[in-house]
């Protein structure tokens, strides 16, 4: 079909609109809230961690077509990665996973890279924090 | 799935009879109407009774009628045309809410010397009366202020800022690309010295517009190069097309008292419906004083791009002023000219109906648009911020 749909690879249309992960993780590990300040998109990303591997990934997002389905790409990308395997994601991977992205909405993807280094660097926080408190405890 | 057209304000369907009415004028009358044998005064006589047929669309004389390649083109001749011709003064007030094709001729005429005022709007798009009065001085040469709103359909006092022009000496040009062919506008009524229109917002053919000239009006040619359009506009006359624009002014004329009511009770249906349907509304515009088939809202925690989407899987093409869906990734500045938030200006949603939008396709908006809201709000991460 023509139109708006002819704007965006038949992948992103399915992640448009069939997202996956969408919604929320009770007590998450990590959380990534950003907000693309040139188009005002918003996304949270939630991550849930085990040993070091990503075991779930939830997202939120307001914003358009191309940052619905990135959003929703690099939740199905993560889960099952470990940490580092998930921190070698960019912006780019997850564009070409989605068969591309027309140039004017690549600004999109850095939404969902910039998530998810906030929802890792949010776990490695949380991760220290919890170290300490153990630490308080044992002594 | 039958498609449902709801975007009447970017561009409109030529009308059969238009388009009917064109094609003698394609390979058979084919003539250049400034040659002097019968082929060529078939085609200047087919030019000169489609300007009669826009005069009467807005009560003017013929001979105030330039034909343009559209209304941008329009925009530019009014604007250029009276800042050069009147070297004295440098300074032209317009609306913040005004067309592109106003705002960047004016920002390009900033940049070399003019001085240019960007009127303020109040929370319904109104520009006031006082402001234009007051922001007035011996070196304005133009006030340029827009009929009715694009993306908000709110109609301004037009009289009223044209007399305040006339008053101050002022030339006094108005953007009526979206009124006319759709509400009643008389030049000499209004009093304006210069007015923008578009074919193609009227069921007329795309690349034709006029610009209407009171006579007496000082500007500069836009088109430097043959006598035609009585100097105003060198170059050979679009025929086919300021045929379909004249038989489409006609029709316009024709059909409008009917249409107004039509229209403005489609508008007000889907307008109230969706204020009902759905929390989180605001309807942007003003409530009465606007165009017949404009409905703009913004709806809560929504993006634009992704309800537009959205609908054109249910196959119906509306429009939104959310960066996301333009490529200048800019917020329309109509919307936030009227106090919205960035995030109210990326939630807009424009339907605008016209001649061939029926009942039952505002209903199909009624039933898939709560759905596809709810949808999306389920996945938007504001909506819990705001709990």
């Amino acid at each position: 079909m023509p139109d708006i749909q002819s704007l965006y690879s038949e992948k992103v249309m399915d992640h448009f609109r069939n997202p996956r992960n969408v919604g929320e993780i009770e007590n998450p590990d990590g959380t990534g809230h950003v907000g693309n300040p040139i188009c005002g998109d918003i996304m949270e990303l939630y991550i849930k961690v085990n040993g070091n591997t990503i075991t779930d990934a939830k997202f939120k997002t307001f914003g358009c077509g191309a940052a619905i389905a990135t959003s929703s790409m690099v939740t199905e990308m993560i889960i099952g990665k470990t940490i580092d395997e998930a921190l070698e994601i960019s912006n780019k991977t997850v564009a070409e996973a989605l068969g591309g992205l027309p140039a004017a909405k690549m600004h999109c993807s850095v939404l969902a890279e910039d998530a998810l280094r906030s929802a890792i660097d949010d776990y490695h926080s949380k991760q220290k924090k919890g170290k300490s408190k153990a630490k308080a405890k044992k002594k | 799935m039958k498609r449902i057209y709801l975007d009447y304000a970017a561009t409109t369907p030529t009308h059969r009879d238009v388009v009917k009415a064109m094609l003698p004028y394609f390979s058979d009358s084919f003539g250049n109407p400034s040659s002097i044998y019968s082929y060529g005064q078939e085609s200047k006589g087919a030019v000169e009774k489609a300007r009669e047929q826009v005069a009467n669309l807005i009560s003017a004389h013929d001979e105030e009628i330039v034909f343009t390649s559209g209304g941008t083109e329009a925009d530019n001749f009014a604007i250029k045309g009276v800042a050069y011709a009147n070297p004295e003064r440098n300074h032209i007030i317009i609306s913040s809410i005004e067309h592109h094709a106003v705002i960047e001729t004016c920002k390009f005429l900033e940049k070399r010397g003019f001085e240019i005022t960007y009127l303020p709007v109040d929370k319904d798009g109104l520009v006031d009366p006082d402001d234009v009065r007051k922001t007035i001085t011996d070196k304005t040469c133009l006030i340029s202020i827009m009929h009715a709103n694009n993306e908000i359909g709110t109609i301004q006092p037009i009289k009223k800022l044209a007399t305040i022009a006339r008053e101050a000496g002022v030339y006094f040009h108005t953007d009526a690309v979206q009124a006319a062919g759709q509400i009643p506008i008389n030049v000499d009524d209004v009093g304006v010295d210069l007015l923008s229109m578009s074919a193609h917002k009227l069921y007329g053919p795309k690349g034709v517009g006029a610009l209407y000239i009171r006579k007496g009006t000082r500007l500069v040619p836009f088109m430097h190069g043959g006598s035609q359009e009585n100097d105003r506009r060198g170059s050979t006359e679009n025929v086919p097309g300021i045929v379909g624009f004249g038989k489409a002014t006609a029709i316009a004329l024709e059909a409008m008292t009917g249409e107004i009511e039509r229209q403005t009770r489609l508008r007000d249906h889907l307008i109230t419906s969706i204020l009902e349907q759905i929390d989180g509304v605001r309807l942007n515009g003003h409530p009465t004083k606007r165009l017949p088939n404009n409905v703009n809202v913004s709806i809560d925690y929504v993006e634009g791009e992704s309800m537009l989407l959205n609908l054109d899987l249910e196959n119906i093409c509306a429009s939104t002023g959310s960066a996301c869906s333009s490529s200048s990734l800019e917020a329309s500045h109509v919307l936030l000219a009227l106090g919205l938030g960035h995030e109210q200006a990326h939630s807009s949603l424009r339907f605008t109906v016209g001649k061939w939008t029926t009942e039952e396709d505002i209903n199909r908006v009624l039933e898939v648009l709560p759905k596809i809201v709810a949808r999306l709000r389920a996945m938007s991460p504001l909506l819990k911020s705001h709990k």
